[in-house]
């Protein structure tokens, strides 16, 4: 018989016991090695030198995810260009996929000779978690010597800014700088739109007009892939934005206190959501589909309009072509200030225990620069900064160039709703999944989001 | 009693001591640390806060996670129960009937185990897509009504899952079964058919007995895969809709890696391993008593 039972099986297994509990009584403290938080005095302006040439010969070391397509190229082209122009630095690149360097990261960054630079993602669980155990250095005195701050929009930077405990999302230090930008609008087939003759929405009520249309001709108003829980957060971010002000929003989605879930906007943006699944805009089964395989379905001419980031700008155009239109989500009138969730690539930040941090903002300021800028358009990104400064070719990319340039003039960006708790991303998308499958109602999956968020704000001071 | 001459018993233990030292280094050490690391509030970077058995009494308070478990049981069902019974039914006939490419058989059986559990979950994921194969299989069949995506129904999403559990396992439980049985004495079985026995009569007084050891081993493989499934939700499901299919594994990498609850985390891994260790514990008992 297997695993049988030797006769001092049960001793054997005692004192086994016994060693693993001394064992793990003796061993330290989980973290006792982890590195004291860095001195603030480093972050003087006038201890910062931006003459990299002269800083001698230096290695970086980089983490990065720029992995896919266009991404890969320009951080090929850029750091090419930056070890020509400073011979005396060598860039050691060591590239990951996002989720890769997400679980890897934590524990490279928690050793001893953490990589230099390293991109890390915005979200309390990521950036937030590194800045509370000091292992990022605030680079606001390289952003003053830079220029930083008066190139980039206010509403861009806070993305990458805590205070220096780690617990105020949105504003304090400045830890990172992204170099390309992200805003979630909506993706639409012109060509359908032709045939139903139907212009591009202006307003709202416009909008859901044509999806009531699109209905009526038989085509799937709305492509939405639901299966991996976090796409139609996209989706009610986009509702919500019509009917919730940018600023309570804003003030939910960085977890602070002083706003509500359960307000009467609130509900009301709620209840619309479900009204398109009741009237039909979605496919039956949207919650089953995967996300991939429904954006893949809108670029082969299945559905009128997608709403979804600009990530997904380079595959659907290679799908559709000069079909492919893009648009900020419509005011409530026509020419209504634009509210859209949208935010930042991953910012690019130093690690504390760095030894050239000089090299390392250098290395930064090089890849974010205004030529930079011009590399990451040509190489199909869209650049964070000067966008309205790059010349590009009327159709989609023009398209998704002066809604993200729109967006961030007039302030008009709102936080992704999942960088609200640590915990948010996955109470959202499953509370998402049963509003839309009618599990829950409007006003009890409100109080599920209000829960998550009250608690936090509350246990965050 | 006298121990044999020139062989002192203790210098065996030396002989164990290399595979005991690896032993402890990887499995040991590591169990340890982790019990260590779930009496701790620790965020996997800063320094950890003594909790206590907190993080414990949290999982009990913690609805989610008990729904979590609950689903665990449930898979259980799909993987060990109907692939036994499978696996029983398979292996009697196969044995049985004397096929002609019963090793044929037997591969093809056996098959779903050879292909990596990731692989698996993409092509099941494909499989319960709303324009999937399913669907299309009940379109044709005349049963539009059934149609719908089945990995984002609340209702289904469990049973979806746990089906794939049974395609995966069954053929493990059936080779590891035919395999018990094919040991049985022919003689056994002219016996029971001269006493008069029927096919059914003759399954359970003479099959059934002798492969109870195959029994225990292939329950403990399977419970074992049950409890802890994590990849087969993490690719198809990641714990939706809503939490309909959210279990401990993918609860302890989702805390560990995503929210940074090291902690935590930790606690429901010792937690999920000793209710394992009790179920496998149990089947044995179970099992050993019968053949007593």
């Amino acid at each position: 018989m297997i695993m049988g039972r030797s006769p001092r099986g049960p001793r054997t297994f005692a004192v086994l016991a016994a060693g693993v509990l001394a064992l793990a009584a003796t061993a330290c403290a989980p973290g006792s090695s982890a590195p004291p938080a860095p001195s603030p005095a480093k972050t003087a302006a006038s201890a910062v030198r931006t003459d990299a040439a002269s800083l001698g010969d230096v290695t970086l070391t980089v983490w990065d995810q720029e992995v896919r397509g266009g991404q890969a190229a320009q951080m090929k082209q850029l750091n090419a260009a930056f070890e020509a122009k400073y011979p005396n630095i060598k860039l050691k690149r060591v590239s990951r996929s996002f989720d890769d360097l997400n679980t890897t990261l934590r524990l490279a960054l928690s050793g001893n000779e953490p990589p230099d630079v390293v991109e890390a993602n915005n979200g309390r669980s990521s950036m937030g978690q590194f800045v509370k155990a000091g292992q990022l250095l605030p680079l606001d005195a390289y952003a003053d010597a830079y220029g930083w701050k008066t190139r980039y929009p206010d509403s861009v930077l806070r993305y990458s800014r805590y205070s220096a405990d780690g617990k105020v999302f949105g504003e304090g230090n400045l830890y990172g700088l992204p170099q390309v930008g992200e805003v979630v609008g909506v993706f639409y087939n012109r060509a359908k739109l032709t045939k139903l003759g139907l212009e591009p929405p202006k307003t709202w009520a416009d909008f859901q007009a044509a999806l009531e249309k699109a209905k009526a001709g038989g085509e799937v108003p709305m492509q939405l892939g639901n299966l991996d829980k976090w796409p139609a957060i996209h989706v009610f971010g986009t509702v919500q934005g019509r009917h919730v002000p940018a600023g309570q929003i804003s003030t939910l989605a960085f977890g602070r206190k002083g706003a509500s879930w359960t307000t009467p906007e609130n509900v009301k943006a709620a209840e619309e959501l479900v009204g398109w699944v009741d009237k039909g805009y979605f496919e039956p089964g949207f919650n089953g589909q995967g996300y991939d395989p429904a954006w893949q379905a809108f670029g082969k001419g299945k559905g009128v309009f997608l709403i979804a980031g600009t990530w997904l700008l380079a595959d659907l155009e290679k799908a559709l072509g000069k079909d492919l239109g893009f648009m900020l989500p419509p005011g409530a009138a026509a020419g209504a200030p634009p509210v859209t969730t949208g935010g930042t690539g991953l910012p690019f930040a130093i690690t504390a225990k760095s030894p050239h941090p000089d090299a390392a903002a250098a290395y930064i300021d090089f890849i974010t620069n205004a030529d930079a800028m011009k590399v990451l358009t040509s190489t199909g990104n869209l650049p964070v900064a000067d966008t309205a400064q790059q010349s590009v070719q009327a159709g989609p990319q023009q398209d998704v160039f002066t809604a993200f340039g729109a967006a961030t003039k007039d302030d008009g960006l709102v936080p992704y709703l999942d960088y609200a708790t640590p915990t948010f991303a996955d109470t959202l998308g499953a509370a998402l999944q049963d509003l839309l499958a009618k599990k829950a109602t409007p006003k009890e999956f409100l109080d599920t989001l209000e829960k998550d968020y009250k608690t936090f704000a509350e246990s965050n001071g | 009693m006298g121990r044999p001459p020139g062989e002192p018993g203790r210098v065996a233990y030396l002989y164990l001591l290399p595979a005991f030292v690896l032993y402890a280094a990887f499995l040991l050490y590591p169990i340890g640390r982790a019990v260590q690391i779930s009496l701790y509030d620790w965020d996997g970077l800063t320094l950890g806060r003594w909790a206590g058995l907190d993080n414990y009494t949290a999982i009990l308070s913690d609805e989610r996670l008990r729904a979590g478990f609950g689903h665990a049981l449930v898979l259980i069902v799909f993987y060990a129960v109907i692939p036994l019974a499978i696996g029983l039914t398979l292996a009697a006939i196969l044995n049985h009937a004397k096929v002609r490419g019963l090793g044929f058989f037997r591969t093809v059986v056996f098959l779903p185990q050879v292909v990596a559990m990731v692989v698996v979950a993409v092509a099941w994921r494909r499989v319960y897509a709303p324009d999937g194969t399913l669907n299309a299989l009940l379109g044709a069949l005349g049963l539009d009504g059934l149609t719908r995506g089945w990995l984002g129904d609340h209702t289904f999403a469990l049973p979806a899952v746990g089906v794939v559990g049974t395609w995966f396992e069954s053929g493990l439980v059936t080779v590891l079964l035919l395999a018990g049985m094919s040991r049985v004495p022919m003689e056994l079985y002219e016996a029971a058919r001269l006493d008069g026995a029927g096919a059914v009569r003759e399954f359970f007084a003479v099959t059934l007995p002798s492969v109870r050891g195959e029994i225990a081993v292939a329950l403990t493989l399977t419970v074992i895969a049950a409890l802890r499934t994590f990849d087969l939700v993490y690719v198809t499901t990641r714990g939706g809709p809503g939490d309909s299919t959210s279990v401990p594994s993918f609860e302890v990498y989702h805390r560990a890696f995503g929210l940074g609850q090291v902690g935590s985390a930790a606690a429901i891994g010792v937690t999920l391993t000793v209710v394992i260790f009790a179920i496998s514990f149990a089947i044995n008992r179970l099992a050993d008593k019968g053949t007593t």
